[in-house]
């Protein structure tokens, strides 16, 4: 086997570990960090990049190795990205509803370094805790 | 041809999600993605009214920015998690004064904050000029939100209209 022909290999493995090692600093990060919310910070964003460089080294494998095509990842990332904000905002809101009903901490995690989230500047306040206003970008339904 | 294809962007979109699916670019399976392609739209064409137009070049352009934040976003977060200790961190409530007014540009624009460098978004206010948004480490919170802003609402203004 000359040198030449362990490339596809290399580059193969190259992506799994990268995207592994990610994968993992992610996970690391949801067991270090503070509080709920600097938690959240970890799968939104360090396993993006870990499932991306898993997801382009199946691709390589499938291309280099096996000669065909698949483009099954890209559908994937595609889905990945339209749900981790919703997944992650989800969570967000249920963490202000906590914060709202023991504004003291009555769970010793609940309020982090952050603090409480201030009020919006104008009068309103916000759509978790009170409903949105009729006509505006924030109502659910036309009015 | 309006009535056809109330959407030219979705019916696109929904012929190549359906051939990455079937992972083959066979006749048989173009056709079914363009009946797809079809008749979706037109079946949920009524629950979305006064949906904004999109710029498309501008679209695939802010795609390709917000790719690239992420791919920076991992690292600086890789880097906080593995380097910064806790003590060190400075998290913040970022609230976000918004001009985007469609909900479709609001929707995108929170969901590029959650992918992007160290923020989350959380909420949006009641009557929908807020953005409350969760920052990993944000030392001085003003100039995000500035940074935030200059890069992601006013790419977004041109995409959506």
């Amino acid at each position: 086997m000359t040198a030449f022909a362990i490339l596809p290999d290399i580059a193969i493995s190259v992506m799994i570990v990268i995207g592994a090692t990610f994968a993992l600093i992610g996970s690391w990060g949801m067991v270090r960090l503070p509080s709920l919310m600097e938690r959240l910070h970890g799968p939104t964003k360090a396993t993006t990049l870990g499932l991306g460089g898993m997801l382009v080294g199946s691709i390589l494998f499938f291309h280099l190795a096996e000669g065909e095509w698949a483009l099954h990842e890209l559908l994937i990332s595609l889905f990945l990205f339209v749900t981790a904000p919703i997944s992650a905002n989800m969570i967000a809101k249920v963490h202000l509803h906590q914060l709202r009903v023991k504004p003291e901490g009555g769970v010793l995690d609940s309020i982090g370094p952050a603090g409480i989230p201030p009020l919006p500047s104008d009068q309103s306040s916000w759509a978790t805790y009170e409903a949105p206003a009729p006509e505006s970008a924030a109502a659910t339904s036309e009015a | 041809m309006r009535r056809l294809i109330p959407h030219p962007g979705l019916s696109v979109l929904l012929i190549v999600v359906w051939l990455l699916m079937a992972n083959a670019i066979t006749v048989g399976g173009l056709v079914v993605g363009i009946v797809i392609g079809i008749l979706l739209p037109i079946f949920t064409g009524p629950f979305w009214p006064g949906r904004p137009g999109v710029n498309y070049r501008t679209g695939i352009a802010y795609i390709f920015v917000v790719l690239w934040d992420i791919v920076i976003a991992n690292f600086e977060v890789a880097a906080i998690i593995l380097f910064r200790r806790n003590r060190d961190l400075k998290p913040a409530w970022l609230v976000i004064p918004m001009e985007l007014e469609t909900p479709e540009a609001i929707t995108v624009f929170a969901g590029t904050i959650s992918l992007t460098p160290g923020t989350v978004s959380a909420d949006v206010s009641s009557c929908g000029n807020y953005l409350l948004v969760h920052a990993l480490h944000a030392p001085d919170p003003a100039a995000e939100i500035a940074r935030i802003k200059s890069r992601y609402e006013t790419r977004l203004k041109g995409v959506f209209k």
